[in-house]
């Protein structure tokens, strides 16, 4: 069953084509990840499966409707930077998310309902390895920090699909491994499909369920802007993960993480990261 | 060691600030010591003692007319008057501030708007205000209004205007509806950038305040040293003086300090002045 579908999606800016013919079918629980040279379209794409842009041509579906055209909880994201409230702390970060369901008015909860908001993320809190830095703001975090912060803070309404424009781009190689393990560990025990665009090709096959290469298909040497990128490999990597529900009880990512065989075309690292705790 | 190197320690760095207020305050002294030699009724360049009297007089003895402290009583108008004014500014350069900021449709009606009725020089209101308001206080808290209103809301839209795209998103990824959007998004993230706003306003506003006390007024600070300015009484204009710059580095400093104790976050490494 797939959760995203795209038909037939065209993007042009000002007459330039940037993308072109998409087709693209992702399966629930899938661990999608996008590569393609910079400038090609990439982020284009991921602000149409927000809902931040509506593509020229072609249409979206999510559980089989067309999606609205603004960002809604049901599509979580995380971007590069600037991905979390530089005004409120690690710990007010998570339960934003929570006040802003639960307060429809102003947004903000207070006495005993805050504190029970704020009761509610504690485990998350731990989860992403952040209980000693609940009261710091963002500021005050590292680079892996924040954007770990920006990832329980997407993952708070539990949203049907995570999109993730190279979350870890900025970070160094030793901090992107730990990354790599907690998304990882979350992907598993939520169950959630992840659409992940990256520049770090060993990466996406690390990571990915299935890989998808974004390039253009056809030049023109005369007239070089007449074509967009579109879908030029589509590899699956991995099964997805089944259903949360139908999955074994217990979230023990070393056992999620031995059910899935490695790919035989990935990038060597590939079995050994998913069960690395953070 | 190269010039740009030597850094003073902070006991030089005090003594340092405190010498051209000194070399000020000396050389003022020698010469008024020296007008007052040549002429002892000099009342151009008052001596300290005789300004010192005066603030005696004005602020520390009652009136004979009307048995109240003058100078407290200026000031409390003045506070007054310079406190509505900026309050005012400040809810209009929030409230509309962040709608032109926040949505397109506000800022294509308001923008051009905001942005001729700021290059109004304001004094030349004025007039109208007298005429309009009548003498009384509502003309002269318009001016600080017409002066510091304009300038402070195209801050505040800006600083709303630069809250990245990827925080609207994110927050609307969250579920927030626009009303959420705005108390939980847009207010808490331009209020550094407001006090600053409020900060750079109290400068005009100020100027504005003693025009139009100059004009019309029965008490005020800026009332005072332009009655007085008729007798020559530089010892009590140049205390008067001291004392608004004096108010208005209090002012400064109170509304530093608030950002910087209330809106922690945003002054995380290096800090502003
Ligand atoms: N709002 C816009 N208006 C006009 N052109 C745009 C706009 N946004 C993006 N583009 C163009 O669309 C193309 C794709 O941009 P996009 O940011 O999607 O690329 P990308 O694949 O994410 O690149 P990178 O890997 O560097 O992040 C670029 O050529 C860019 O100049
Ligand atoms: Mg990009």
């Amino acid at each position: 069953m797939s959760v995203l579908e795209v038909r037939g999606l065209g993007v042009d800016y000002d007459g330039v084509r940037v993308l072109e013919r998409i087709d693209l079918s992702v399966a629930a629980g899938a661990f999608c990840t996008v590569v393609g040279a910079s400038g090609c379209g990439k982020s284009t794409f991921l602000r149409i499966l927000l809902g931040q842009e509506r593509p020229t041509r072609g249409e979206v579906l999510l559980d089989g409707v067309p999606i609205p055209p603004e960002p809604m909880p049901d599509r979580g994201v995380v971007f590069q930077k600037y991905s979390v409230f530089a005004h409120l702390s690690v710990r007010d970060n998570l339960a934003l998310p929570l006040e802003i369901q639960r307060a429809r008015g102003l947004g903000r909860l207070f006495g005993r309902a805050r504190r029970q908001v704020r009761a509610e993320v504690a485990d998350l809190l731990h989860r992403i390895g952040l209980e000693h830095a609940g009261d710091r703001y963002p500021g005050q975090l590292s680079g892996g920090m924040q954007q770990r912060l920006a990832i329980g803070q997407a993952l708070v309404l539990k949203p049907r699909v995570l999109l993730l424009d190279e979350p870890f781009g900025a970070l160094d190689p030793g901090i992107k491994k730990d990354m790599h393990a907690l998304i990882l560990n979350l992907w598993q025990d939520t169950g959630m499909t992840v659409f992940m665009v990256t520049h770090d090709i060993q990466e996406a096959f690390q990571l990915g369920t299935r890989l998808v290469v974004f390039d253009k298909l056809r030049h023109d040497p005369h007239a070089p802007r007449a074509f967009g990128a579109t879908i030029t490999y589509d590899l699956p990597l991995r099964p997805p993960q089944p259903p949360a529900a139908d999955r074994p009880a217990g979230p023990d990512p070393a056992a999620a993480a031995a059910s899935q065989p490695p790919a035989p075309d990935a990038a060597p690292e590939t079995g050994e990261t998913p069960d690395a705790a953070p | 060691m190269r010039l740009i190197n030597q850094k003073p320690s902070r006991i030089a760095r005090y003594a340092l600030g405190a010498l051209p207020f000194a070399a000020v305050l000396l050389i003022y002294s020698v010469a008024s010591k020296l007008r007052h030699m040549e002429n002892p009724q000099d009342r151009l360049l008052p001596s300290l003692q005789q300004m010192a009297a005066a603030v005696e007089r004005m602020a520390f003895t009652p009136s004979k007319r009307t048995g109240e402290y003058t100078m407290w009583l200026d000031t409390l108008a003045s506070l007054e008057r310079i406190g509505i004014g900026m309050l005012v500014s400040t809810v209009l350069a929030l409230v509309l501030g962040i709608a032109m900021g926040a949505i397109p449709r506000i800022r294509a009606t308001l923008a051009p708007f905001v942005g001729a009725f700021s290059l109004i020089p304001p004094i030349t209101v004025l007039p109208i205000l007298f005429i309009v308001f009548g003498l009384g206080e509502t003309a002269k808290i318009a001016l600080i209004v017409v002066g510091t209103a304009p300038v402070m809301t195209r801050t505040v839209a800006q600083a709303t205007a630069d809250v990245p795209d990827e925080l609207l998103v994110k927050v609307q990824t969250l579920g927030a509806n626009s009303w959420q959007i705005v108390t939980r998004v847009f207010v808490p993230m331009v209020l550094p950038r407001l006090i600053g706003a409020i900060r750079m306003g109290l400068v005009p506003a100020w100027i504005f305040l003693v025009s139009a006390e100059a004009i019309a007024a029965e008490q005020g600070l800026g009332y005072r040293i332009f009655l007085v300015r008729r007798y020559l009484a530089m010892d009590v204009i140049l205390p008067y003086v001291a004392w608004i710059t004096i108010i208005a580095y209090v002012l400064d400093r109170a509304f530093y300090l608030l950002s910087r104790k209330g809106l922690r976050w945003a002054h995380g490494e290096g800090g502003a002045l």
